[in-house]
C-alpha cells in the first residue's frame, strides 16, 4: 500500500461517500463498504408476440383509443353562424372550448375541474375493481408503446430474432431494418403531434396549411415537441416511464385493498414447479406437484420484464399478456387454463388453507366511488342544464364611492360587464331595484321609450360599460342594497346581481 | 490494491445493501436507473451553457452579461413595441376620428376609455386622484359641475392647454385677492360671504346683513359669477348657487378665498402627450361624469 500525505487522506475520507457513489475506488486503502453499484443500466426488454383473449382486447382498445385521438378533430358540428363547426375545438385565441353542443367560456373552467375529478374517481373505481386496468389497457404510454412494439416486431422479427440481431454485428440488412423501424416510429410520432394541434384549430384547414407549409410556427413547434416525446417515450423509455416516472403506481398501491382483482399467479396451483413428466409422476405418487412447468413464457411476453410468479410488484402494469401466454401453454399440455388469472392474493391464501374464496366486487369502497361519480356527474349535468346564456357582473367604483351633483343628488359609478353567450346579437335593458327613485345611465348607451338604459352585446361576446346610478329622490342611507337586473329584450330572460348604493 | 467484495443481502426484502449501518439499521441499495444519472449530468451541462449564454454571475459592481447579450430591459422594450404594433390599427383609427365619432363607436369608445384610464393614472391622478375624485382645490371629475365646461370639446381644450398655464391658449381668469389688495374691507367680505352662502340655500348667521352682502356682490362679484351666482365657464368662475364647493362651503373658507383670491393651475399637456392620448383622456374623463345630468 502506497503512503499518502495526511492531507490527502483527510480529503479522501471526506469525499468517500461521493467517490463510492460515482467512481471505482482509486484509493483502495480507504475502507470501502460499497460494492454494489448505485446506478443500474437499463435491461433491454424483448417482449415475445402472443395471441389470446387479452391480446385481442388490447388490440381493440388500441384501435378505438387511437381512432378517437386521430379522427375526432374531423367531426363536424353545425352551430350556425358566428361559431366554428368543429365538434371538439379548443379556441385559445378567442378563449372558447367547444364540445359538441356545449360551449365553455374561460370563467367556466370549473367544468374542466369537474371532468378531472370524474376522471380521477373513475381511475379509483377501476383500481378498486381490477387493479391497474388503466395502466394495462388504456394509458397512452401503454397504447403507443404497444404500437411501437408491434412495428418493431413486424420489421425486426419476434423476441429471439431481435435478441440475436442485437447481439450480432450490425449488418447492412439489420441496419436498414432498424432504420426503417425508426422511420416508421417517427412517422407515427409526427402524426401524434399532428393530431394534437388539430384540436386547437379548424382541422381540415390546418391539415391543408400544414401540407402546404403555411401553418403558424406554433403549430410546427408543438408537432415537433410531441413528435419528440412520443418517439422517446414509446420508442426508448417505454416501461421506464411506468417504473420511474409515473406517480400512479405509487398512488395505486396506497389506494388498493385486498379485494381488488389483480393479474395473479395462482401460487397454490402452480407450485412446486416441475417439468410436465416429472410432475405427473409426482402426482401419481401422491406427492406435491404444481401445474407450472417453468416454461418462462409469462416472462418472455411481459412488456415490463417482470416475473409475475414473484407476486404483485410495482413494475407490473397488469396488461394481461402473461395470462394469454400461460393459457396457451396450458392448452398445449392439456391442463386447465387460468394458472395466471384475475384473482387476489387473499384467495390464493384461502385456497391453500382450504378456506372458501371471497369475491366481492360490490363493497363499500366500490359503492363509495360509484356514488361519488354519480353525485359529481349529476352536479355537473344539472349545472350545465341550468346555466344561463346571459351573465351580469357589477363592480362599484372604489374612488370616489359616491359623488354629489350640483343639484345635491347623489350618484354612484359602476363598471358593468354583460356577457352574451348566444350566437346572435342581443339587446338588454339594465334596471336597478332597491332605491325609491333611481336613474340608470349607461355611458355611451341608448335609452328606450320607457326610459330604460339599453346595452347591445354582439354574438358570443362580452361588453364592459360604465354605468351611473343617480338617486334622484336623495333619500339613500350611507349604504343601500341595490340589485341590478338585466333583461333580454328578445325573450325576457333575466340575470341579476347585487351591489350597494353608497351615500354620505 | 484489490479490495474485497462482500455483497450483503437484506434477509427480509432480498435487496442488496450499501453496507452502511447506523444504529443497526442497514441501508438498502435499490439502484437508480443509469439514464437518470445522465439526465442529472445533462442538467448540470445545461446550467453551464445557460450561465455562458445569459446574464448569470454577479461581480463586484457588474455581472456577467452572457454571450447572447440578452437583457431584461430590452425584453420589456421589445414587448412594449409589440404591444404598440398590436394597437397601431386602433390608434390610427382613433387619430382619424373625431371625439363624437369615437363615442358613437362601441369598439373605439372601449379602446379609448381603456387607454385614457391608463394615461389618467400616469398623468392626472397625482392631483385629481386615482378615480378622478379630486381634492380641496382640485376638481372632482365625477360630478356634473365643470369650471371650464363639461362637453367633449371643452374637456379636450382644458386638457390640451390647461388653465392659468404656460400656454397662450390656456384658460385664464383668476379670483382677485379682494382683501389683501385692499379692494374690500373685512366686514364687507363677511357680508358678501354670508350672501354667497345664501345663494345656494346654506344657512347664514342671524346677525348677517344679507342686503349689504348683496350690494357688495352686485358691485364686485356679479361681473364674473353672474347676477344670481350661476357662474361663467368662459372665465372659469364657479357656480355659487349649486351644492358643489371646490374649496369648501364654510364661511371661513369663503372669506379666505375672498381675501387672498383663488387660481388653481391646470398644466398644459399639448406637446407632452400625443393627440391620440389626449383624445383618449378626454373620452375617459368625459365618461366619468361629463355633461350628463340626471
Amino acid at each position: 500500500m502506497p503512503s499518502y500525505p495526511s492531507v490527502i487522506n483527510i480529503l479522501v475520507i471526506a469525499t468517500d461517500s461521493m467517490a463510492d457513489a460515482l467512481l471505482p475506488h482509486p484509493l483502495g486503502a480507504v475502507a470501502s463498504d460499497v460494492d454494489a453499484p448505485l446506478y443500474a443500466p437499463r435491461k433491454q426488454i424483448y417482449p415475445q408476440a402472443v395471441k389470446g383473449r387479452y391480446r385481442t382486447i388490447k388490440w381493440v382498445v388500441l384501435a378505438i383509443t387511437l381512432g378517437i385521438y386521430y379522427f375526432l378533430p374531423f367531426i363536424r358540428w353545425d352551430r350556425g353562424p358566428n361559431a366554428p363547426d368543429q365538434a371538439i375545438l379548443v379556441d385559445l385565441a378567442n378563449g372558447r372550448f367547444y364540445f359538441f353542443f356545449i360551449e365553455i367560456w374561460p370563467q367556466e373552467v370549473y367544468y374542466i375541474t369537474g371532468l378531472l375529478v370524474l376522471a380521477a374517481l373513475t381511475l379509483f373505481l377501476m383500481n378498486a375493481v381490477a387493479g391497474r386496468v388503466w395502466c394495462g389497457y388504456l394509458c397512452p404510454q401503454t397504447v403507443w408503446t404497444d404500437l411501437f412494439y408491434a412495428v418493431e416486431r413486424w420489421i425486426e422479427g419476434d423476441r429471439r430474432e431481435r435478441m440475436r440481431k442485437d447481439q450480432q454485428k450490425l449488418t447492412l440488412k439489420t441496419a436498414s431494418q432498424k432504420g426503417l423501424k425508426h422511420f416508421i416510429w417517427l412517422m407515427i410520432a409526427w402524426w401524434t403531434g399532428g393530431a394534437w394541434v388539430l384540436y386547437f384549430a379548424d382541422a381540415p384547414t390546418l391539415v391543408y396549411e400544414l401540407a402546404t407549409l403555411q401553418a403558424s410556427v406554433v403549430a410546427y413547434v408543438w408537432i415537433g415537441i410531441l413528435t419528440f416525446t412520443t418517439y422517446t417515450l414509446a420508442g426508448f423509455m417505454r416501461e421506464q416511464v411506468c417504473t420511474y416516472m409515473c406517480p400512479w403506481p405509487r398512488i395505486q398501491a396506497a389506494l388498493t385493498d385486498e379485494y381488488a382483482l389483480n393479474v395473479t399467479y395462482r401460487y397454490d396451483r402452480g407450485e412446486p414447479r416441475g417439468s410436465v413428466k416429472k410432475n405427473e409422476v409426482l402426482k401419481l405418487q401422491g406427492l406435491p406437484a404444481g401445474d407450472c412447468i417453468d416454461c418462462n413464457q409469462c416472462v418472455n411476453v411481459c412488456p415490463t420484464g417482470v416475473d409475475i410468479r414473484k407476486g404483485l410488484q410495482l413494475d407490473c402494469i397488469q396488461c394481461g399478456l402473461c395470462m394469454d401466454a400461460c393459457d396457451n401453454v396450458m392448452v398445449k399440455i392439456g391442463r386447465p387454463q387460468g394458472l395466471i388469472a384475475y384473482d387476489t392474493d387473499m384467495n390464493v391464501q384461502a385456497r391453500m388453507e382450504g378456506r372458501p374464496e371471497v369475491r366481492r366486487i360490490v363493497r363499500p369502497r366500490t359503492l363509495f366511488y360509484a356514488g361519488l361519480i354519480a353525485v359529481v356527474g349529476a352536479i355537473m349535468i344539472t349545472s350545465l342544464a341550468m346555466r344561463q346564456n346571459i351573465y351580469l357582473s357589477v363592480m362599484h367604483d372604489r374612488n370616489p364611492l359616491f359623488v354629489r351633483l350640483s343639484d345635491g343628488a347623489i350618484r354612484n359609478g359602476f363598471t358593468v360587464r354583460v356577457a352574451n353567450k348566444h350566437l346572435d346579437e342581443r339587446r338588454y335593458a339594465l334596471t336597478v331595484r332597491g332605491l325609491t327613485d333611481a336613474k340608470v345611465d349607461v355611458v355611451g348607451g341608448e335609452v328606450d321609450q320607457q326610459g330604460r338604459a339599453i346595452v347591445t352585446v354582439g354574438p358570443d361576446q362580452t361588453l364592459e360599460a360604465r354605468v351611473l346610478v343617480t338617486d334622484t329622490a336623495s333619500v339613500a342611507s350611507s349604504s343601500t342594497d341595490l340589485e341590478f337586473i338585466l333583461t333580454d329584450l328578445s325573450n325576457g330572460d333575466k340575470a341579476a346581481t347585487s351591489d350597494h348604493f353608497k351615500a354620505p | 490494491m484489490a479490495h474485497e467484495t462482500h455483497e450483503q443481502v437484506d434477509a427480509v426484502t432480498g435487496v442488496t445493501t450499501t453496507g452502511h449501518t447506523w444504529d443497526d439499521i442497514q441501508e438498502l441499495n435499490n439502484p437508480l436507473p443509469r439514464w437518470w444519472l445522465w439526465t442529472f449530468y445533462l442538467t448540470i451541462f445545461w446550467s453551464v451553457l445557460y450561465a455562458i449564454a445569459y446574464p448569470a454571475i454577479p461581480m463586484v459592481s457588474t455581472y456577467t452579461k452572457g454571450v447572447l447579450g440578452w437583457q431584461s430591459r430590452e425584453a420589456v422594450e421589445v414587448d412594449l413595441a409589440a404591444l404598440k404594433e398590436q394597437r397601431s390599427g386602433m390608434t390610427a383609427k382613433l387619430a382619424a376620428s373625431s371625439l363624437d365619432e369615437i363615442k358613437q363607436d362601441p369598439e373605439m369608445f372601449a379602446f379609448a376609455r381603456a387607454q385614457g384610464k391608463a394615461s389618467f393614472g400616469d398623468n392626472c391622478a397625482p392631483c385629481h386622484g386615482a378615480g378622478g375624485a379630486g381634492a380641496k382645490g382640485y376638481p372632482n371629475l365625477n360630478d356634473d359641475d365643470w369650471l371650464w365646461g363639461g362637453s367633449l370639446a371643452q374637456i379636450e381644450h382644458t386638457i390640451r392647454y390647461g388653465a392659468r398655464s404656460t400656454s397662450d391658449q390656456g384658460h385664464s381668469g383668476t379670483m382677485p385677492a379682494f382683501g389683501r389688495d385692499g379692494m374690500l374691507k373685512r366686514e364687507e367680505i363677511s357680508h358678501v360671504a354670508d350672501y354667497v352662502r345664501s345663494l345656494s340655500g346654506l344657512p347664514t348667521d342671524k346677525t348677517a346683513d344679507l342686503n349689504a352682502g348683496a350690494k357688495v356682490y352686485a358691485d364686485n362679484c356679479a361681473a364674473c359669477h353672474g347676477d344670481k351666482g350661476q357662474g361663467m365657464q368662459e372665465l372659469g368662475a364657479p357656480n355659487l348657487s349649486d351644492k358643489i364647493w371646490l374649496f369648501g362651503a364654510d364661511k371661513a373658507t369663503i372669506m379666505e378665498g375672498l381675501h387672498n383670491g383663488r387660481g388653481g393651475v391646470m398644466p398644459t399637456w399639448h406637446g407632452r402627450l400625443d393627440d391620440t392620448t389626449i383624445k383618449a383622456l378626454t373620452l375617459y374623463v368625459h365618461s366619468l361624469g361629463g355633461d350628463q345630468r340626471p
